[in-house]
């Protein structure tokens, strides 16, 4: 007779969760194994096809993603002294010499002072008015609550010419401040409701203790409430960032010069000496890199937040 | 430590009262229980005292000074609550020198008070482990733990068995009755249990529907009660009713039942209508020449008693009686009433009218 547990999953249905598991990340890491490799191809390789699995790695999107360069004639080349750097070098076997700095990194510096700008801004609102709709009688709770989701109930973008003569009036345009503003208000209601949520879970009895022990109500809030909620802030700061982070139209459509972020930005790479792929792809990769570490980061937080309040502890 | 007084105290939750004019007084170093079933307000009270709610009206004096309108904080209490409310980001250590830390108390004499107080609890060996790992027992000790540290004015304890295993409750409740004694703190506890309220308790308070039914030391509540609903809440199995209509005056000490003249003690007013003839089980003995009869429906063995059910012209009644003496069901049995123990009540208003036995508890009602 064998024996079988209904809890228990069989050696067969591990196999298979196993496997769809493993397919389904190659599927979705593919693209981003793509832009990595592309981004240390040469111009060749990265429009090859077949497509080169194998190359010879070469720094030459990087160089060409931070500097701008112009094209000199053989006799001109030439006539200049050996280069210095390496990357000079690279930069001459394309009968090409820098010219000076990108913009990239202004843009990159921009979009970390807008997304972690918005996304403390959203996450500090977010969790004094999550506690507030929590423990207080607010009147009109369920109303301001309505109120505050039904923000999200269109695209962000379907306001777009409103908040650009708005932004126009207000001279919020290009601007850092104006931006930060924006996706604070797009993400507030997420902060809002997502924090309300975990707020709800940490018992009152915490900070009743707290008031006990002769803290005020705000000590027992900071001192006892927000570190319960620490799974709560760090999951609601991820996907706060991850939407002022990629946001594309709003930064297109309102910022040009000094607060344009990288979004916007990346594509424009392409246009300088041709189809540069592997300049894009290198933009793009960098990009990737301080949401990759944040999450990383906040990863213990985030498993658990995401599932919170799935099981009863 | 401190005496408590509540005068005419008062909570109103929008449309709905939780305790209405609640006056008592809690006397120095006195255990007090506040006892009745769930949402009789007896926690509201608790937290009223405690400043975790703030009255409607009425006022409250925690060591003659009137605290009702002021924070939690500034009332020198400790609560232990049901759940404990352990700090889970901190450690044992930590979650017990934390009322501490807030008064600004250096930290020398912080880990001093500290080490006294877990060694009081047994909880030395536990004092750098995290909260969540705990056992019920432990968590126990260490919320006692945290409450004591400060020698606070008083103890306010909502349920703080409830979360714990039968067996376990039994010996907390033995181990919170000593860590009392050996203090003299003045404590307020709060639970639906009766038999955990006469066990510990010095005083009873019972509550039911926001109104306080009785006050009094544990004796008088079970013996002397002041309605029917305390006489049928306290005690199990609870008081024996027996209904019927008729007329008493004052200093008569029988009444007539269904054609059987039961003793009652002496009463002290006069009352006509629809009585109530309320007496314990165990003032019910079997006895053939008793003064009225009945079938017995069943008997409950229980060690050094037996509870038998007879049924009877006036309504079933339980008896409690010796194990040894031998009851079958189906016997027709004489029942004799100890009547010196009896109370009769109002059936309309569940009051009991005043007699010889119940005049001195009955006058602070």
């Amino acid at each position: 007779m064998s024996s079988y547990s209904i809890t228990e999953p069989s050696a067969f249905q591990k196999w298979l969760a196993g496997t769809l598991v493993v397919a389904y990340a190659i599927i979705t890491l593919l693209p981003l194994v793509w832009i990595l490799t592309t981004g240390f191809k040469s111009p060749v390789d990265a429009i090859a096809y077949p497509p080169k699995v194998f190359f010879e790695p070469s720094l030459e999107g990087y160089v060409n993603l931070f500097t701008t360069r112009t094209r000199v004639s053989p006799e001109q080349l030439e006539a200049l002294p050996e280069p210095e750097t390496w990357y000079e070098e690279i930069v001459r076997n394309r009968d090409m010499v820098i010219a000076g700095p990108s913009r990239y990194g202004e843009r990159f510096l921009n979009s970390v002072i807008i997304g972690f700008g918005s996304t403390f801004l959203s996450v500090f609102l977010g969790t004094l008015a999550a506690y507030a709709f929590s423990r207080f009688k607010v009147p009109l709770k369920d109303d301001l609550l309505f109120f505050i989701l039904s923000t999200r109930m269109m695209p962000p973008i379907a306001v777009a010419i409103p908040i650009f003569l708005m932004f126009r009036t207000l001279g919020l345009s290009d601007t850092h401040l104006g931006m930060i503003l924006l996706y604070t208000a797009v993400n507030i209601s997420l902060a809002v409701w997502l924090l309300k949520g975990f707020m709800d879970e940490i018992p009152r009895e915490y900070e009743e203790a707290a008031l006990i022990d002769g803290y005020t109500r705000f000590q027992a809030f900071y001192k006892v409430v927000l570190p319960q909620a620490a799974t709560g802030i760090a999951s609601t700061a991820i996907f706060c960032l991850i939407f002022s982070w990629n946001e594309y139209a709003f930064a297109v459509l309102l910022t040009s010069g000094t607060a344009q972020t990288a979004p916007p930005f990346i594509p424009t790479i392409i246009g300088v000496g041709g189809q540069d792929w592997p300049a894009v792809a290198a933009g793009a990769t960098l990009f990737l890199v301080p949401v990759m570490v944040f999450t990383i980061l906040l990863r213990k937080h985030l498993l658990r937040g995401i599932t919170f309040g799935a099981v009863r502890k | 430590m401190a005496e408590i007084v509540i005068r005419n105290l008062r909570k109103d939750f929008g449309d709905f009262t939780a305790v209405q004019s609640s006056s008592f007084k809690i006397e120095d170093g006195e255990f007090f229980m506040l006892l009745g079933p769930s949402g009789c307000g007896k926690t509201t009270t608790l937290r009223m005292i405690a400043g975790l709610e703030l009255p409607t009206s009425g006022e409250i004096y925690i060591d003659g000074e009137e605290v009702g309108q002021k924070p939690a904080r500034q009332r020198d209490i400790a609560f232990v609550f049901q759940m404990f409310a352990l700090y889970p980001h901190m450690n044992v250590r930590r979650n017990i020198s934390y009322p501490l830390v807030s008064q600004g108390m250096s930290k020398r004499q912080v880990s001093e008070k500290v080490a006294e107080v877990s060694r009081i609890l047994g909880i030395e060996d536990i004092l750098d482990r995290s909260v969540s790992g705990l056992s019920g027992g432990d968590r126990q000790r260490v919320a006692l733990g945290r409450a004591i540290v400060r020698e606070p004015k008083a103890f306010m304890m909502d349920e703080p068995l409830g979360a714990l295993d039968a067996e376990f409750r039994e010996h907390m409740a033995e181990e919170l009755r000593a860590l009392h004694d050996r203090m003299g703190a003045t404590t307020v506890y709060v639970t639906h249990d009766q038999l955990e309220a006469m066990q510990m308790g010095d005083k009873i308070v019972v509550m039911n529907h926001g109104v306080i039914e009785q006050f009094g030391t544990p004796q008088d509540i079970y013996d002397k009660p002041a309605t029917m609903f305390v006489a049928d809440f306290i005690g199990s199995p609870s008081m024996n009713f027996l209904r019927f209509h008729g007329e008493v005056h004052s200093g008569s000490s029988s009444v007539k039942l269904h054609h059987a003249e039961l003793a009652v003690p002496t009463l002290r007013e006069p009352f006509e209508g629809d009585l109530v003839y309320g007496i314990r089980p165990e003032h019910v003995s079997l006895v053939d020449a008793g003064e009225s009869r009945g079938e017995v429906v069943a008997a409950e063995y229980l060690g050094t008693t037996q509870i038998v059910t007879v049924k009877t012209a006036g309504g079933d009644l339980k008896a409690r009686i010796a194990s040894n003496q031998s009851v079958r069901s189906g016997e027709n049995v004489g029942l004799a009433f100890n009547g010196s123990a009896a109370t009769l009540f109002d059936n309309q208003t569940g009051r009991a009218l005043k007699s010889d036995l119940n005049e001195g508890v009955l006058a602070h009602v």
